[in-house]
């Protein structure tokens, strides 16, 4: 009987110690598939875009014409495209985003009215694009347009510049969150001794908050410029997809997301096909090189 | 006081009326959309939205049935296939700070973070729609689950590593296995932390177009079966948003309404249930 137990007992010490085992494995195995599976990214990527760049070789990235019908393929207009929008709506962000991170930051931490911009802010990260792009197609182009009309310039009201507005309001939250945490780092004695020296809110903000976080800021600019470069569906509803180099920022326009999210499914042979996926690998480069620059310079500012 | 100190405090006060004025400004895009979609939306949800399938251009009536099925099994199956792999990867990052391996899959996990939507719907056309020949939903929910993985692991790994170690010396003095440590008293402590994880790693892609255009396709028809193309909301709204039908417009806005409240919904309720200001990068 006592034999017996002892052998149950046994026998389940011997299960538990293979269920541990294989329970660490597993947890091995999942950051392993972690690794490869961004590598298995990265690699098909590449894999895909080979017949592109042996046809076209480096200068698809600077040639000027997007042509499919005539297998003619050339990346500058969609860099172009890309670089305009995401800057113009960083420049049109930049204000907002600091302001509101002084302001949660600095000027009010606490209390409802600060919990208030908190919350919308964050709701406005969560609404999703396709919802911005649908919004800014049927209320900002009109907008836009009569805008246009009075600058004088041609209404086309779809365009560089209103995909810039929409891409400005959805990474506005980044920046601004990131911010936020920055300012709140700075330590209290810097300023309570900039204040007893007879310094105004605006020059403790400007001569001790400011130059304390600015790389911090910096690396939440980097990382919205990041999201504003891979932003896809609101960018392709209002940027007007044409696939030339746009004449101003108000004419229309194409990104390199916004090509791809057009034409993937119509590319009909293999250089077409291939050609689109060159620009998903340039565009996973650059925004992977983008976030990483801005990470290693969060860690390094929130370790110090 | 002399006019330089009155000229700095006159400078600061415009300053902090400007910061504010900023500030607040950005509520307004989001009441604006909040309001517009509302008003445009509302008038259009009616029973029959809800459980008729969209007629062709000309008729009228006609519902969204077949988009709000495919997106909840689209995020589903994204979901059973993210949620487990993501919340064990947390698991793994939280319980080795140090190591070569660690390091490696938290930088995946950073470089995941970063890439754009639409190259993950590139690559998964390659994984699993090629391969089978045919766009299906089940495509589209591995490039979601893909897109979740960075989320979870993140919010799981942040909240495992607050948990005290004496919890789990206590636990493993008592002679429990390892596993049993983990599963049985790390995590449940940290639940809240993971299913706020799990709920804003849901509300991300409920919203998501991008990924799905090469992968879930669409379907004007209603569809059950993962392996063949499938409608969700996201993408029914951008394809009959750039429609250039009245009717499709109206039937945008009414899917529109269903899907922002939905998004804000989970949101509210997670940041309900917790009590920090996070915005996922």
């Amino acid at each position: 009987m006592n034999d017996q137990k002892l052998k149950t007992k046994a026998r389940s010490s011997s299960g538990m110690i293979r269920a541990e085992s294989i329970f660490k494995r597993s947890l091995i195995g999942v950051g392993v598939a972690m690794i490869l599976l961004v590598v298995g990214l990265m690699i098909t990527l590449i894999i895909e875009s080979v017949p592109s760049m042996k046809n076209l070789g480096f200068k698809y990235l600077w040639s000027k014409t997007w042509d499919p019908v005539n297998n003619v393929y050339g990346a500058l207009p969609f860099l172009i495209g890309t670089l305009l929008t995401s800057f113009l709506a960083l420049i049109i962000s930049i204000p907002f985003s600091f302001a509101i991170a002084v302001y949660l930051g600095e000027y009010n931490p606490k209390g409802w009215l600060s919990n208030f911009l908190k919350n919308t802010v964050e709701l406005i990260a969560a609404v999703p694009s396709v919802i911005y792009g649908f919004w800014g197609l049927l209320v900002l182009v009109p907008l836009v347009r009569s805008l246009e009309m009075k600058v004088g310039v041609l209404p086309y009201g779809i365009g560089i510049f209103t995909a810039s507005l929409i891409l400005a309001i959805m990474i506005i939250p980044y920046a601004a969150s990131l911010g936020r945490e920055m300012i709140r780092l700075v330590p209290s004695p810097l300023k309570e001794g900039a204040y007893s020296l007879g310094a105004t809110r605006y020059e403790v903000i400007k001569n001790v908050v400011l130059p304390y976080t600015k790389s911090g800021l910096f690396a939440g600019i980097l990382l919205s410029l990041g999201r504003a470069l891979g932003e896809t569906m609101a960018v392709t509803m209002v940027i007007g997809n044409t696939s030339m180099i746009p004449d101003s920022i108000f004419g229309p326009g194409n990104t390199m997301a916004s090509v791809i999210a057009n034409e993937f499914t119509e590319a009909d042979h293999t250089l077409y096909l291939s050609a689109l996926i060159e620009l998903g690998l340039v565009l996973f480069v650059v925004t992977v090189i983008i976030n990483m620059i801005g990470k290693r310079i969060i860690k390094r500012f929130t370790n110090e | 006081m002399n006019a330089k100190v009155k000229y700095r405090v006159g400078k600061s006060k415009f300053v902090q009326g400007l910061i504010f004025f900023f500030a607040f400004l950005i509520t307004i895009p989001l009441i604006l959309i909040i309001i517009y979609i509302f008003r445009e939306g509302i008038t259009k949800i009616n029973w029959a939205f809800l459980t008729q399938i969209p007629k062709p251009v000309g008729e009228a009536g006609g519902g969204i049935v077949n988009a709000l099925i495919g997106s909840i099994l689209i995020v589903l199956t994204a979901s059973v296939i993210a949620i487990p792999v993501g919340i064990l990867c947390g698991i793994y990052l939280s319980e080795n700070k140090t190591g070569r391996l660690a390091y490696w899959a938290r930088l995946s996990v950073d470089v995941l973070q970063g890439v754009p939507s639409i190259v993950i719907g590139i690559v998964v056309y390659f994984w699993v729609v090629k391969p089978i020949g045919t766009f299906s939903a089940l495509s589209g929910s591995v490039a979601l689950a893909i897109m979740m993985l960075p989320i979870l692991i993140r919010s799981t790994e942040e909240t495992l590593k607050m948990i005290p170690f004496s919890l789990k010396e206590a636990g493993l003095a008592l002679g429990l296995p390892y596993h049993k440590v983990i599963l049985k008293v790390i995590v449940p402590c940290g639940i809240s932390g993971i299913l706020s994880g799990i709920m804003l790693s849901i509300a991300r892609i409920a919203g998501e177009t991008a990924p799905l255009l090469f992968t879930a396709f669409g379907n004007p028809y209603l569809n059950t079966n993962l392996a063949r193309p499938m409608q969700s909301l996201p993408l029914m709204i951008f394809n009959y948003a750039t429609s250039p039908y009245d009717e499709w417009h109206d039937m945008a806005w009414g899917a529109a309404l269903i899907l922002l409240f939905t998004v804000l919904l989970l949101n509210i309720i997670t940041k309900l249930t917790t009590r920090r200001w996070n915005v996922q990068l």
